[in-house]
């Protein structure tokens, strides 16, 4: 009974293709690269920023995926995280800050695309002769099953290296981890953090913005018309003054 | 017969063999590409930033794939934690640049009324 | 799950983890819409208790428990506009991403010891950075709307959520650190035991960050008293104003889901996750691997714990969403940066210190699972550290 079941199962799923012959690894590689790829091309073809904004999301989106896929989970959930939930929350927000028209977009010129297309079209052939170049990077996994490494990471920022075990070295030469490039990152996001917020305050000026030079609608002769209508009506009696 | 249709589809060979180093470098250069290009062409300030980001990712999977034991081929060794711990440095640091960058296009966007970055030639003799 | 197809049923590998898969997903999926369909209902009578107004009284059922069934029906039934001036692609897009990202932070979501879509090395912080997205369909549904009450609402939407992130993880960095791993089922196996073993009532500092966790959940789902997105006595309804019918409706699930996985995250951070306040099951003489059945019931018995939780979560947000007034946007800004963010800190630094200072805890008798932990990882006398590697079977050999 139940290999029957099982044989009508196999037949059912495996007619369209072979099925069980896929390696669920690579299929869900090529999904991710191919959203990774086409979406950072998208990123490059369109137009509207806030769309750019979000191709770019589900492009780095999919290389987290690539990251998981690789067993760097630690390094994907810190793109999710950062690159994803704040970095580019951040640009949308300037995206939306720095707007005027509903959908802004600001088109470069054709001759420019055509230029710089033929120079990504060179560059990608020489990176990608340089990717397939070396043999020991085109043999297939071996499929050495990662340890998880959010441990490992978190004890090399703290100073102490678990991952390269140095057994019988004296103490010495255990290498040192990243203490130092740690808090060097730690000192340099407080900079940036004061420095951004320093950069972008509200400044008070004498002298109107452009922004709002741009945005003040009417010549001052109306302005001085309707001033004269004010002042004509307050001189007479008028509904403004109660009728004195 | 099987092996037939997995000829007939080419694609259908690459996806029953496990992936390499190189599928990971082909995805960072594609994806570094599209930022320089994105660089290059886009005038508006905050587009050029995504092209920086595109490129920084770029780079990352290059790590990431590098320090990866699973998808080393046999005999060949991992570039081991170094690789991820880069990745979340240039990540922190990607985040770092961002900041700074918007609030230079804001303060850019006060000044001139706009995110052009062709319009930023005040110095231009 | 597939070990049985395969053994039992003689399936071929790929189609029983398909099934797998595909059960898991159905699953999930169905806790986050009938969850919003209860919630929906309950919202309706907590609201009529709490306010002195009618609840759902008419709508089929005793209690008007048809009413969001009824609802759902009409959402199907509405017709689906778009404004002149959108950005069509986006504006339909938008409900989807929001909906997804709460969906996908199920995935790494333990509702007991092995009830678990992919168990992550890395599960809570997963949770949270995918959490941390829906505010891009937020964001999107706003600005693609093309009305000024959507910019404004996506625009605060995406000032909070950004800034209530940074309190909420160092909230979640307090029961990692003394868990000493950042993978859920790790975090509440360490809890396991009477209520007193919870990471609530850990130390005092603890029982504070439970309290900033809680506020900064409520903000970053935008609840009440945070929900300035969508405040309907300024901005008719934020974000959402532009959307009817299905579309509008994937905001709510969307919301209701985060809800209830906020809420399912304290329960696992700080109140035992599937461990019951009293040990009912190792009472009863069912501990784990005693017998297929005797697991599977425990397993059941500690969904049914962590379930319960986090309704308890969900229905005391509906409580102080219909209890408390709306806040200001800037009272908003500076209950994060002003209260929650610094007091985090101190406590997030009170709770390292306490570990340090009284690793045996006031009380010597009771269970203190973290302290166990810090001792393995304290450099040995080589100067390098010894490991544990008990936690997520990271086994980790450091020479000494």
């Amino acid at each position: 009974m139940m290999p029957y079941v099982a044989t009508i199962a196999a037949a059912l799923f495996a007619a369209p293709l072979p099925l069980a012959f896929i390696n669920w690894h690579s299929f869900f590689f090529f999904l991710f690269a191919a959203v990774a790829c086409g979406f950072a091309v998208a990123v490059v073809a369109a137009d509207s920023v806030v769309r750019m904004a979000f191709y770019l999301v589900l492009s780095l989106g999919a290389t987290a995926g690539l990251f998981f896929l690789a067993g760097a989970e630690f390094v994907g959930a810190m793109q999710l995280m950062i690159y994803v939930g704040g970095t580019l929350v951040l640009l949308v927000f300037g995206v939306m800050l720095t707007a005027q028209a509903p959908f802004v977009s600001i088109k470069g010129s054709g001759r420019d695309s055509v230029v710089a297309g033929v120079v990504g079209v060179v560059l990608l052939a020489v990176l990608l002769q340089a990717a397939l170049s070396v043999a020991s990077w085109r043999q297939p996994a071996a499929g050495i099953v990662a340890e998880p490494a959010a441990t490992p990471i978190g004890m090399a920022l703290v100073g102490v290296r678990v991952d390269e075990p140095g057994v019988g070295a004296p103490a010495r030469n255990v290498r040192p981890g990243y203490v130092l490039p740690f808090e060097i990152v730690s000192i340099h996001l407080l900079v940036v953090l004061v420095g951004a917020a320093y950069l972008a305050r509200a400044k008070r000026r004498k002298t109107p913005r452009a922004i709002e030079v741009a945005a003040s609608v009417e010549p001052p002769a109306s302005v001085a018309e309707h001033a004269a209508i004010g002042r004509d009506r307050s001189r007479g009696a008028s509904v403004l003054s109660g009728g004195r | 017969m099987l092996l037939g249709l997995s000829f007939a589809v080419p694609l259908f060979g690459l996806l029953t063999e496990p992936v390499s180093v190189a599928h990971y470098l082909v995805v960072g250069a594609i994806l570094f590409v599209s930022g320089i290009v994105c660089m290059a062409i886009k005038r508006n300030a905050l587009g050029v930033l995504m092209g920086i980001e595109l490129v920084l990712n770029g780079a990352n999977v290059n790590f990431v794939a590098f320090a990866s034991p699973y998808l080393q081929g046999t005999g060949s060794r991992s570039l081991g934690l170094d690789g991820q711990v880069i990745a979340v440095f240039v990540i922190l640091l990607a985040a770092a640049e961002a900041a700074v960058a918007l609030a230079i296009t804001l303060n850019f966007y006060n000044n001139h009324a706009t995110v052009d970055v062709d319009r930023a030639d005040d110095l231009k003799g | 799950m597939a070990d049985f197809l395969i053994t039992t049923l003689e399936l071929p590998a790929w189609l029983a983890w398909s099934i797998t898969a595909m059960v898991a997903a159905v699953l999930i999926l169905n806790v986050i819409a009938g969850g919003a369909l209860v919630f929906i209902w309950a919202e309706r009578k907590i609201a009529g208790r709490i306010q002195d107004r009618l609840g759902p009284t008419r709508t089929g059922g005793k209690f008007g428990w048809l009413q969001s069934l009824a609802d759902g029906i009409k959402l199907l039934a509405k017709e689906d506009l778009m404004p002149d001036g959108a950005d069509g692609m986006l504006f339909r897009i938008a409900p989807y991403v929001s909906f997804c990202a709460s969906f996908c932070a199920f995935i790494a979501f333990p509702f007991a010891f092995d009830f678990i879509g992919q168990r992550l090395n890395v599960g809570v912080f997963f949770v949270i950075a995918v959490l941390g997205l829906e505010v891009f369909g937020v964001i999107l549904a706003g600005y693609a709307s093309a009305s000024k009450w959507s910019l404004f609402g996506a625009m605060r939407e995406a000032a909070q959520v950004v800034s209530y992130e940074v309190p909420l993880g160092m909230c979640v960095v307090v029961p990692v650190m003394l868990a000493g791993s950042m993978d859920l089922v790790t975090i509440a196996e360490k809890q396991g035991g009477w209520f007193t073993s919870w990471f609530l009532f850990h130390d005092p500092f603890t029982f504070v960050v439970f309290w900033i966790y809680v506020t900064c959940a409520i903000a970053s789902v935008n609840r009440a008293p945070f929900d300035l997105a969508e405040a309907e006595s300024e901005l008719v309804a934020g974000f959402h104003t532009e959307y009817s019918g299905l579309r509008w409706s994937y905001f709510f699930m969307a919301e209701y889901g985060s809800m209830f996985l906020v809420s399912a995250l304290a329960a696992i951070l700080f109140m035992g996750g599937w461990n019951g306040p009293v040990p009912v099951a190792s009472i009863l003489g069912l501990s784990e691997g005693t017998s297929d059945t005797a697991n599977y019931f425990v397993r059941l018995l500690g969904m049914i714990n962590l379930l319960g939780k986090a309704t308890l979560g969900v229905l005391a947000m509906m409580w102080i969403r219909w209890t408390l007034p709306r806040l200001r946007i800037d009272q908003v800004m500076a209950t994060c940066l002003k209260y929650c963010t610094p007091l985090a800190a101190a406590m997030f630094l009170g709770a390292m210190l306490w570990q340090i200072a009284l690793p045996g805890g006031l009380v010597p008798g009771l269970r203190r699972p973290a302290a166990e932990i810090r001792e393995g990882w304290l450099p040995g006398p080589g100067g390098a550290a010894r490991s544990v590697g008990e936690d997520a079977g990271t086994v980790v050999k450091v020479g000494a």
